[in-house]
């Protein structure tokens, strides 16, 4: 089916046999093999099953077919759980695809790098703004690895080796904290209530709003917290704090979240985003790069110019690369493509925008939840104020009531009827959010209907 | 054609926060117009948020600006060792933002999600194959938690055996990329550095010396930071896997040895690979990457969560291991960035990757055979896919730096090289054009290196003053770090 005439090269490889003939003879070798020649001859060249190659057209039909198998995206969703369409400004994906900045490496150079760098500190400045906290880097991969970066930031101040994890937390968040805690060798406890904080924990972790949707009070657990000598990670959505107050005015001392929402669309969970924002104390045991301002040694025009103001990646020894088996973390690249697209979707949504957006995501979320609660045969129990995501009990099991929607062609919300909280027995958990189409929540309310008559 | 404002004048002084004008704004927003519920309690609610008042023209025009300030491999030449800058397919980036693909949900049912699971299925067969190493879990996004991942798998494998109490050191060669060392620190091991021989190859006296019962692992780079082969890297798996470690394969350098040889055969246990490298995924200026680790059937069961798997009705399904080291992230990875490398996998199919590799070598052999006698060359012998010079005479003779005739490139229009890297060579001047350089670039590039060298004797002061045509001069990296200024304020701290 495919593909090019022979010796013509691939789009990819611009040397044509020409070009190779003639490079050849100026390295001194006679064909390509020969620069392979420090390899075990036994085992080179070995078999190697790889389906054949596709000219472009081909591969964009392959693949536009497979992408169909997928549900498509007008099916109506209600999952959250962790991940929440948004209405991203268009203006956010148009700018994020200049391949200026899509082509760049990390910025090494800074010279020719003041685009990554200087929005690299716009998106600092950003989060800081948004958590309340005053020092953030330019992002780490996810929010549960950027939640396990802060509980070994914690370790490292505190010297202490556990630390706690107040229930209800998104299970993915706990279970990266566990992994990253094995091989630092740390102890993770799950708690209920912050009341279990012990003076062996070197901080407690709490989610904002918590895995089942409810905002969360931060500041009594702040203050139990640093009265037991831990320090406060919250965990929080950065579009809640569209409205919510900053955790940093609620004294957490280290602020994590996930950024993809905001950025652009879910893609089945990444590329995400880590934030990851901390109070001036612990600025140099941050993991990740951070940029910070500066300006030129000399000025312009020979020297003669005022120095102009720039960027740099900055506090670098606290690096791998610099600091090797010493240095706070081990991460490099990143998701700093991510971080530009939050950065101009926060911005171009500006101050006012974000609140009514938020405002906007929590009414339509009330408004559903109030429509299924008036619902014969169905309950939405509360467990304090709550943001985007509500419980749904109905009059069949869960499970069962997630497989019906889906026979009307409707995903249901995010089955949490195995957990210990006693709202969340037999419940699903939905999620209805700015972007949720008003149809499609219409469609869930018949859907709803009809199965609550049925049974 | 320069944008407004570039050169001219300070742009980095104001930040978006500094531009617009109280009350306008980008985008607007619906209004809410059925019954309105109250709002939580307000000791719930925050007050304002300080954020830029732009309109959506403002917006647009300072990012663009801020976009002609970088400069990307759409720009130039970047021949940035270790990081493998080639081309980025745009191809691949249209078929990641297929709605269908972009738009999945990570928490699905994976019967609605069959499109990209089976993709990624296809890459993790794919890169098996390549690799030599049967078994992939696809989650870690980025090579330095791929190999976190790798090394907690050596970790897990160790409790099984019941040797982890006595297993505390990893071995890492001092030619090793800065994330080895950081990453055995993590997963709690001590770090024991390994030091490079004559030939540019790992000291062998020093392996069989070090390797008892409390070495857990060693962490290699094939072929190694030097762009050189790692002699008889195979018989040191044996002398490693004789002595009850593992070996892991840093695959940093793939691009050198796709199709041609696999770490799998070469009795390596455990690899990751950085598709933003040899698979072409663009880099973003620091992410999204992927890293995905593939193992051996012994490491298999310790694979981060989740792995892939076909069930008895053909649906493939996202499992956690029996012994797994648990998730790295709260889904399943960079899964935009997986597709894009399966495409790219798709589109040159073996030959193709073979072709790649192959193209990658010649080309950083041309370069070290048209730059040879004006740089030294400290392993001087036919290299992979990367050539490492130093500037040494230079800084000797006419004291001028690396890093002044890396910042001199500039001004002939391309990348600077990696600089200062690998730690072994003195004055490091690493240069990988990959294969995506057509020769025109690499014999452009081989000049104005040249004339640097030449200028170097003839007008160092020109080299110390260099960059001059960039937007920016260079920068005052000591009082960044001295005093530290990360974040707008309204208070614009004074930086005189």
């Amino acid at each position: 089916m495919s593909s090019s005439l022979a010796g013509s090269p691939h789009p990819y490889i611009p040397a044509t046999e020409a070009d190779r003939a003639r490079m050849l003879e100026r390295v001194g070798v006679t064909d390509l093999d020969a620069l392979f020649a420090d390899l075990p001859a036994d085992l080179r060249d070995p078999a190697i099953e790889l389906p054949p190659a596709l000219t472009e057209p081909e591969l964009i039909a392959l693949l536009q077919e497979r992408a169909a198998t997928n549900a498509a995206p007008t099916r109506p969703s209600f999952l959250g759980a962790g991940a929440y369409r948004r209405s991203i400004p268009a203006i956010a994906s148009h700018l994020t695809s200049r391949s200026e900045f899509v082509t760049a490496y990390t910025p090494y150079q800074p010279e020719i790098s003041q685009g990554t760098l200087q929005s690299g500190f716009e998106f600092q400045s950003v989060v800081c703004e948004l958590t309340g906290m005053d020092v953030a880097n330019v992002g780490l991969y996810d929010v549960a690895s950027a939640t396990a970066e802060a509980c070994l930031l914690a370790v490292r101040v505190t010297k202490r080796r556990a630390v706690a994890l107040l229930e209800p937390i998104h299970p993915g968040t706990a279970e990266v904290v566990s992994t990253y805690a094995r091989g630092a060798g740390l102890r993770v406890d799950s708690i209920a209530t912050a009341d279990a904080v012990s003076d062996e924990h070197a901080c407690l972790v709490v989610q904002q709003p918590d895995f089942l949707g409810t905002i969360v009070d931060l500041e009594p657990l702040a203050n139990v917290a640093h009265d037991r000598g831990a320090l406060m990670v919250a965990v929080a959505d950065p579009f809640a704090l569209g409205m919510l107050k900053a955790p940093g005015d609620a004294g957490a001392d280290i602020v994590t979240g996930e950024g993809r929402d905001l950025a652009g669309a879910p893609a089945f969970g990444g590329p995400s985003l880590g934030l990851f924002a901390a109070g001036l104390p612990y600025m140099r045991q941050m993991p990740g790069r951070i940029v910070g301002r500066t300006n030129e040694l000399h000025g312009p025009e020979g020297g003669e110019g005022e120095p102009r103001t720039g960027y740099v990646l900055t506090l670098q020894a606290r690096e791998q690369f610099i600091r090797r088996e010493r240095a706070t973390s081990n991460v490099s690249t990143a998701q700093a493509l991510i971080a530009l697209s939050f950065t101009i979707a926060v911005q171009a949504l500006g101050p006012r925008g974000l609140r009514e957006s938020a405002e906007l995501c929590y009414q339509r979320a009330h408004d559903a939840a109030r429509r299924i609660a008036s619902l014969p045969g169905f309950d939405v129990p509360e467990r304090g104020p709550w943001f985007q995501e509500f419980l749904v009990r109905g009059p069949i099991p869960a499970s069962e009531l997630a497989v019906r929607l889906s026979e009307r062609g409707i995903t249901a919300g995010f089955d949490v009827s195995d957990r210990a909280e006693p709202e969340a027995h037999n419940a699903l958990m939905f999620c209805v959010t700015e972007a949720t189409p008003d149809a499609h929540v219409d469609t869930l309310i018949e859907a709803l209907t009809s199965i609550g008559d049925e049974a | 054609m320069t944008a407004p404002g570039l050169r001219s004048e300070d742009f980095g002084a104001r930040l978006s926060f500094d531009r617009g004008e109280t009350g306008r704004r980008a985008v607007d927003v619906p209004v809410w117009s059925g019954d309105a519920t109250p709002l939580p309690d307000a000791h719930l609610l925050r007050d304002s948020v300080r954020l830029p008042e732009m309109s959506q023209g403002e917006l647009v025009r300072y990012y663009t600006a801020l976009s002609a300030r970088n400069y990307g491999i759409d720009s130039g030449t970047y021949p940035l060792g270790s990081c493998t800058m080639k081309y980025n397919p745009k191809v691949n980036d249209l078929i990641a933002s297929l709605p269908d693909f972009a738009d999945a949900h990570p928490q699905s049912p994976v019967e609605e999600a069959q499109g990209t699971l089976r993709t990624l299925m296809e890459l993790r067969q794919g890169l098996a194959e390549i690799t030599g190493l049967p078994e992939v879990s696809l989650a870690p996004a980025a090579g330095a938690q791929g190999e976190l991942a790798g090394v907690l798998m050596i970790t897990r494998a160790l409790e099984d055996r019941g040797e982890l109490e006595q297993r505390r050191r990893i071995l890492v060669p001092d030619s090793a990329h800065g994330t080895n060392p950081a990453t055995a620190a993590m997963a709690g091991f001590t770090v024991t550095h390994l030091p490079t021989a004559e030939d540019g190859s790992l000291d062998r006296a020093t392996i069989e010396r070090e390797l008892d019962e409390t070495v857990a692992g060693v962490m290699v780079t094939v072929p190694n930071t030097l762009g050189l082969w790692e002699n008889g890297i195979e018989e040191v798996a044996g002398l490693i896997h004789d002595a009850g470690a593992y070996l892991y394969a840093d695959g940093a350098n793939l691009n050198a040895i796709m199709g041609r040889i696999r770490y799998g055969d070469l009795g390596f246990d455990v690899a990751h690979l950085n598709l933003h490298k040899n698979f072409s995924t663009p880099h973003g200026g620091g992410g999204p990457g992927a890293g995905p680790v593939c193992c051996t059937e012994e490491l298999a069961p310790y694979l981060p969560t989740p792995v892939l798997a076909e069930d008895d009705d053909g649906l493939v399904q996202l499992i956690a291991p029996e012994r797994s080291i648990g998730r790295l992230q709260q889904f399943h990875g960079n899964v935009g960035v997986l597709l894009r490398a399966y495409a790219y996998m798709r589109a040159l199919g073996l030959d193709g990757l073979r072709a790649v590799s192959g193209q990658a070598v010649l080309n950083a052999n041309y370069l070290r055979v048209l730059l040879h006698g004006h740089y030294d060359l400290p392993y001087d012998r036919p290299v992979l896919h990367e050539v490492v010079f130093s500037g040494s005479r230079q800084r000797r003779e006419h004291d001028v730096r690396t890093y002044d005739m890396a910042k001199r490139l500039i001004d002939h229009g391309f990348h600077p090289p990696t600089v200062y890297f690998p730690l072994i060579v003195e004055e490091a001047l690493m240069i990988e054009p990959t294969e995506t350089e057509p020769p025109e670039a690499i014999e452009a590039l081989a000049e104005a290196l040249i004339a640097i060298a030449e200028e170097a004797a003839s007008d160092p002061d020109t080299l110390h003053g260099a960059p001059w045509t960039a937007p920016i001069r260079r920068l005052d990296e000591t009082k960044a770090a001295r005093r530290p200024v990360l974040r707008w304020d309204e208070v614009d701290p004074k930086l005189d």
